[in-house]
């Protein structure tokens, strides 16, 4: 049996079931704002948001492996690769691309083009340090654990707080290949 | 077949050529070894109990992994037998047959495998293995109510297990020539 190619962006896109682009928008701002009045400081709220990402990551990892038809997940260039074209894609819609490799292939850039969490929204003068998007780096890092990788994820350019585009750093700590989990006592 | 709600699991599940129930067995472990899920429709034997069976069938797998990549001779780079593996690393098997078995094997690069133990006529079940995992996907890894890494057990879950009951129905039966 010839090994299957993974699907394109657009055709998982196409036909997963949608869900409404401003209830998304405005349920993510409540919960959003519903985390800042609870928890007031700044610093906190992202720490939140990105623990909540860290929990959607580790089970959308398999409904995208499921999706998207992919059987291996060990070169990190292809993965970065994969998680642009294919992932944004087929999750939030939005195409995003990868730049400013580094010389040892361990950091990347994944640049989006538009942002559906961000649409109608302003950071205002209390909240400046707010990194309104962090789920999205959470996601990235709790995929990415469940295959191996070890990564740190963080926003380089965020157009909230006055830059021209959305930017992600995603650098590969290190790749934990699977240990023999019992011990060897019997 | 439109099983859930708007969205047809892909892929479909695969046609029946022959009626009747050809699977014995079904485990499914992540990659800790935690073994999620364990089924059987028809096992006269038992020899071990459930968890030394369920550790024994995780060695296996792992022992066979690192046995198959090490031997591909298609591949140049090869790590010392028994090294840890990344997901998709090296070749992996996907089903070995004995005279009264045989066992097909699926594994996801986030490391659930899924491992269906059939009549030995039977034909090739990754697209039935690949249905399991979309199953679970949209069962199981959706469900707010499991815990990752958990068995899979709580009543919440009771449509997994449904649809895994009719499962043999859907196993191919193809007579080797």
């Amino acid at each position: 049996m010839p090994a299957v190619p993974p699907r394109s962006g657009d055709a998982i896109f196409a036909s997963i079931e949608r869900v409404n682009a401003e209830l998304f928008t405005l349920t993510y701002g409540a919960i959003v704002r519903q985390l800042l009045t609870d928890l007031e400081e700044v610093d906190e709220v992202n720490k939140q948001l990105d623990q909540m990402g860290y929990n959607i990551g580790i089970r959308l990892i398999d409904e995208f492996l499921a999706k998207a038809n992919i059987s291996r997940c060990v070169d990190f260039k292809e993965t970065a690769d994969v998680i642009a074209k294919v992932g944004f894609k087929m999750f939030l819609g939005i195409s995003a691309s990868v730049t400013n490799w580094d010389a040892d292939g361990t950091t990347c850039s994944i640049v989006l083009e538009d942002n559906p969490l961000v649409d109608f929204v302003e950071l205002p003068d209390t909240c400046q340090g707010l990194y309104y998007c962090n789920v999205l780096s959470g996601v990235i890092r709790g995929a990415l654990e469940m295959v191996s990788m070890k990564t740190e994820v963080t926003w380089v350019r965020d157009m909230l707080r006055g830059d021209d585009a959305y930017e992600l750093q995603v650098k590969l700590l290190k790749q934990v290949p699977e240990e023999y989990p019992y011990k060897d006592d019997e | 077949m439109q099983f859930f709600g708007g969205s047809d699991v892909s892929p479909s599940p695969p046609a029946t050529t022959a009626a009747g129930h050809n699977a014995n067995m079904m485990y499914m472990f992540n990659r800790n070894g935690v073994c999620l899920f364990y089924r059987e429709w028809n096992r006269p034997l038992r020899t071990l109990n459930p968890q030394q069976d369920h550790k024994l069938m995780f060695g296996l797998l792992f022992s066979l992994k690192s046995l198959t990549a090490k031997m591909d001779p298609t591949s140049g780079d090869k790590g010392n037998l028994g090294m840890p593996q990344l997901p998709g690393q090296g070749c992996s098997f996907h089903s070995f047959k004995t005279n009264t078995y045989k066992l097909s094997f699926m594994e996801s690069p986030s490391g659930i495998k899924i491992i269906l133990v059939t009549h030995p006529k039977t034909g090739d079940l990754r697209e039935s293995t690949k249905y399991i995992y979309n199953l679970y996907v949209e069962y199981v890894a959706k469900n707010p109510m499991y815990s990752p890494g958990t068995p899979i057990s709580s009543g919440s879950l009771v449509d997994f297990r449904n649809y895994l009951m009719g499962l043999s129905l859907f196993i191919k039966l193809e007579v080797a020539n």
